[in-house]
């Protein structure tokens, strides 16, 4: 028994886990701009839902990069050398929407705030989507080679676990923004998103689960297949009491449902993480692809103290921010002049000057 | 071009980019948060101004450098996997830790600091700030600890023709990354100090150009207002006067901090990377003095053609060893020292694709040691000579009207940039052809190194590379213009850009025409202050 890689395994899992519950609904909200706001007012309040943490929430994927890196390097080298291309296209996704975010507002422009809100749409689109497909071939396999890269050429990683890991986790990230909005926004978007919840959620969730039967039926143990078990019922739970009309349980109903599903998906994997698809003798396992002991050890000690402290912190976040946003907070955007005298004089003294539309 | 060079190019423009963002979010973070704790404990209302102002473009500014590092987190594995497996076991733990110590804290409480302006107290929204700034100086320790690693490798033994982590204590206390972190903190502070001073001199400037400010009879100015002008009302003086005087004091303990520490690391350096030190100096022959300028062919393949111009007997000797007598080794003995040791062609393994059995450049490319040492040490000084000039010519209050001097101080901003990338532009490819340097450490590890020509990834193709290499270029350019001029348009607006309710206030007054009221702490009562 490998104690340390399976307990750092078992980290990792935690973190992409972490990373999808709470990434997932900011990633869905970004979507929803498109999908489901319907004016520039509402599609600030989904912004604001989600602006104090989603910066935090991104940090969740790093941390699981970065713990990936440590504790596994042959598992991370090959992952993101075979996977070159999706995963550049994950990056610019994440960059246009990092910056879409801060400065979609910063210019009182109609057409500057909607080309940002396609970036923020798009952005999260692609970044679920890639990262859902990531994860549905490290589960599922690549074609590599006894050093653990890729044969064949950029494209050789796309076959039809990608597109359903790709859509997994999109589908889960906007049914749980749904619900995620219907827990902190108040008024219409809230109604109607509880509504789109009601709706959507047996749809949203097949794909996940079709991936972990994927992986059972691949590599699944009795105490998976429960777990994928426990996955349906969280979802059935998730529809059944946001059907009626609650909005706090049926958030924490898909919260077991992620986990549940993960759980199966990694828990079947064990203790390979990165199947070849070419040779079985070339996987990469928990044992064989690892850092040394005593890698490990330094690091447990550190995320024993550090991850609950994170948890902690972010925990009290939610709680600072946990009124909910309306219509009716969003304050009219304003542009501005340049503080040069001359030109506010000559410019008229009208209010149009200072408060206007000065942002071209 | 082959994946190599391709890959090169790319590990530099990411993260040269990266590293322009940086800086200024260290230098900016620290001092805005100094200057809310002066507001906290003061209470004036000036310091909430540029609190706000200083912190908008702060955010501008910081929003890049998050987009810009994922990137380099994830491009180890992309672009550089038998890297990332070579030096996995040691080099993944500081990256780990600083995802998990410091990114966590740093964009958690940025996030409760932006948005809880209404919603904490005012101490606690203050002590967010101060997290999220002490975030920021450990996610340099952890990364400078990770880079130091691969200056000169420490705590670990070979295993299997694997470097594995040893000794813990030594990788997170390595001489090298002790001096380094201090260097590069001076050396983000004089960012932020350059930015302050060439800011607010425009400010400045341009209230005297509008004929807001006027000069009284005792050469002292006499701050006025335009109450027409959105936020131009006496205290704005205040704002930009302060901000001027604390960027240049800023800009010139940087200076003084670089130079110190920046010592030490040249001692190091003299140890642990001798090649390095000569190619800093284009010192072909043992015993050469520091020269101020080098003329020649630096880039050629032998020294023979290197002339220096003006050269000053005893400084190399004091950078490396400090004294005046040490015969500082030249590249010609250096490089057959090298040879004996790490042999003259790379070996005929698999790993170095149709680079095996290439024969090994130790020198690196001289035009960019030398001059990315000069160039260094050159604009950090220029800034911090600027400053202490600025401070003179303002210590009456009194700006000079020239529009060239103003343009200057705002140009000036870009010289610690320049600094900043030429040190790191000095320090990467002064490590060459190593990606791991040696450390030649006589108690031990010598074996453990790496060419870089090994370092980037087999299975990924030159295309895939250039891909990535044009599609991440073209987006930081035009990321690069559009940050750009968001901070020129906020900084045009002064203040009121940052503090909507000084715009009112102006409004208010040019419609009552009472000469402007008192600027408030904050206006509404809505959740979302400073929001999106
Ligand atoms: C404003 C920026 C700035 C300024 C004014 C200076 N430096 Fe610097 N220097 C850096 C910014 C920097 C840097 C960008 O931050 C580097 C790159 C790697 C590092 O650790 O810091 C650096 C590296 C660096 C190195 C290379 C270390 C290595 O390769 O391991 C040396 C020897 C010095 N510096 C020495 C100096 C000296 C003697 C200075 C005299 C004033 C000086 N620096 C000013
Ligand atoms: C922890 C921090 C850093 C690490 C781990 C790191 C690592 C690397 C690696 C792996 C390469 C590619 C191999 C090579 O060509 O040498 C490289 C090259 C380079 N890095 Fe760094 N680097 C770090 C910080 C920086 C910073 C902050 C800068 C500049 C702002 C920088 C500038 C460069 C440049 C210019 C190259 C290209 C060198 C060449 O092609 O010869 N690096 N670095
Ligand atoms: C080449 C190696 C590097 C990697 C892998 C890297 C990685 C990252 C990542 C992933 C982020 C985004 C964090 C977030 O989402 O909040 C980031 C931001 C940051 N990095 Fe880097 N970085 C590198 C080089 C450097 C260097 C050399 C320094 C410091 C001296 C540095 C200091 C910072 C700081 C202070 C931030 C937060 C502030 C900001 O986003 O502007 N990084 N880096």
């Amino acid at each position: 028994m490998e104690t340390l890689p399976t307990i750092w395994f078992i980290a990792i899992a935690v973190l992409w886990t972490g990373y999808l519950f709470l990434e997932g609904f900011d990633l869905g909200v970004g979507m929803l701009m498109k999908l489901f706001a319907r004016n520039d007012t509402e599609r600030r309040v989904l912004l604001n839902t989600i602006g104090p943490v989603w910066d935090g929430n991104e940090v969740w994927l790093l941390t699981a990069a970065g713990a990936t890196f440590a504790a596994f390097p042959l598992w991370y080298a090959s992952l993101f050398s075979a996977l070159y291309l999706p995963l550049l296209l994950v990056l610019v996704a994440l960059i246009f929407r990092a910056v879409a975010f801060e400065y979609r507002g910063k210019v009182d422009s109609e057409r500057w705030r909607t080309r940002w809100d396609w970036a923020i749409a798009l952005g999260s689109f692609f970044a679920a989507f890639g990262v859902g497909a990531a994860l549905a071939l490290t589960t599922t396999g690549l074609p590599l080679d006894a050093n653990g890269d890729r044969d064949g050429g950029p494209f050789a990683w796309f076959n039809g676990y990608a597109v359903l890991g790709g859509f997994a986790v999109v589908l889960f990230a906007l049914v749980h923004a749904l619900a995620f909005l219907a827990l902190k926004s108040d008024g219409e978007v809230r109604h109607r998103a509880r509504r789109a919840f009601v709706r959507w959620v047996p749809f949203a969730v097949l794909p996940m689960l079709a991936w972990s039967v994927a992986v059972q039926l691949q590599a699944g143990k009795p105490w998976t297949w429960a777990l994928a078990a426990v996955a349906v019922l969280a979802a059935a739970a998730a529809w059944r009491l946001a059907s009626i009309g609650g909005e706090g349980r049926p958030f924490m109903a898909l919260a077991v449902f992620i986990a549940a599903s993960a759980a199966s998906i990694f828990g079947a994997a064990y203790p390979v993480v990165l199947p070849s698809t070419i040779d079985p003798a070339f996987n990469l396992t928990v044992a064989n692809a690892s850092s040394s002991d005593y890698t490990l050890g330094l690091m447990s000690i550190v995320a024993a103290f550090g991850l609950p402290l994170v948890i902690a912190y972010q925990a009290w976040t939610y709680w600072v921010f946990r009124r909910r946003v309306s219509v009716d907070h969003i304050p009219a955007a304003h542009g501005f002049l340049p503080a040069i005298a001359s030109k506010v004089l000559a410019g008229g003294a009208g209010d149009g000057a200072a408060h206007g539309k000065a942002g071209h | 071009m082959d994946a190599l060079e391709i890959a090169r190019w790319q590990f530099g423009i990411t993260t040269v980019y990266h590293f322009m963002m940086v800086p200024l979010t260290i230098g900016l973070g620290l001092v805005v948060a100094i200057i809310q704790t002066l507001w906290y404990r003061t209470g004036k209302p000036e310091y909430l101004r540029m609190t706000k102002f200083w912190g908008k473009l702060f955010l501008i500014n910081f929003i890049m450098g998050v987009a810009t590092g994922i990137v380099q987190e994830f491009q180890f594995g992309m672009a550089w996997s038998e890297y990332s497996r070579f030096v996995g076991d040691v080099f993944g733990a500081p990256l780990a830790l600083e995802a998990l110590l410091a990114f966590f804290v740093e964009s958690t409480f940025l996030g409760l600091w932006i948005f809880g302006w209404k919603q904490l107290k005012r101490g606690v929204h203050l002590a967010c700030l101060w997290i999220a700034v002490i975030g920021s100086l450990f996610s340099a320790y952890f990364i400078i600890v990770a880079n130091s690693w691969m200056q000169h490798p420490v705590g670990v033994e070979m295993i299997d023709g694997r470097p594995v982590m040893t000794d813990a204590w030594a990788v997170f206390t390595n001489n090298t990354a002790l001096v380094a972190v201090p260097h590069t903190l001076f050396g983000a502070l004089g960012v932020a100090g350059a930015f302050l001073l060439g800011i607010a001199w425009y400010h400045l400037w341009r209230r005297r150009h509008d004929g807001i400010d006027t000069v009284g009879a005792d050469g002292r100015i006499i701050p006025g207002e335009a109450p027409a002008v959105p936020g131009r009302d006496k205290a704005d003086y205040t704002v930009w006067m302060r901000s001027l005087r604390i960027g240049a004091v800023v800009a010139m303990i940087s200076f003084g901090g670089t130079a110190l520490t920046g010592d030490l690391q040249g001692k190091l350096m003299f140890e642990q990377q001798p090649m390095k030190m000569a190619a800093a100096e284009a010192a072909c022959h043992d015993g050469t003095g520091f020269s101020v300028l080098s003329v020649g062919n630096l880039g050629g393949k032998n020294c023979d053609d290197i002339v220096a111009v003006i050269e000053v007997p005893g400084i190399l000797s004091y950078l490396a060893k400090g004294d005046f007598i040490t015969e500082v080794k030249g590249v010609n003995s250096l490089l057959s020292e090298y040879q004996e040791k790490y042999g003259t062609h790379l070996p005929d393994n698999p790993l170095y694709g149709d680079r095996a059995g290439k024969e090994i450049q130790y020198v690196p490319v001289m035009e960019v040691t030398y001059w990315g040492f000069r160039m260094m040490i050159g604009f950090g000084g220029i800034a911090a000579f600027a400053a202490l000039l600025a401070l003179w010519v303002t210590r009456k209050g009194v700006l000079p009207q020239s529009r060239w001097l103003m343009r200057l101080a705002v140009f000036g901003i870009l010289a610690p940039f320049g600094a900043n990338s030429a040190g790191w532009i000095f320090t990467e490819m002064g490590r060459q052809p190593f990606v791991v340097a040696p450390n030649p450490d006589p108690s031990g590890i010598d074996q453990v190194f790496m060419f870089t020509a090994a370092a980037v990834s087999p299975g990924v193709s030159a295309a895939e590379l250039l891909t990535s290499l044009v599609v991440l270029t073209a987006i930081y350019a035009v990321l690069l213009v559009v940050e750009v001029r968001l901070l020129v348009k906020y900084v045009r607006g002064g203040v009121a850009s940052a503090m909507p309710e000084l715009a009112h206030a102006a409004k208010d007054s040019r419609s009552k025409d009472d000469g402007g009221t008192p600027p408030s702490a904050g206006s509404g009562d809505d959740v979302l202050a400073f929001a999106y």
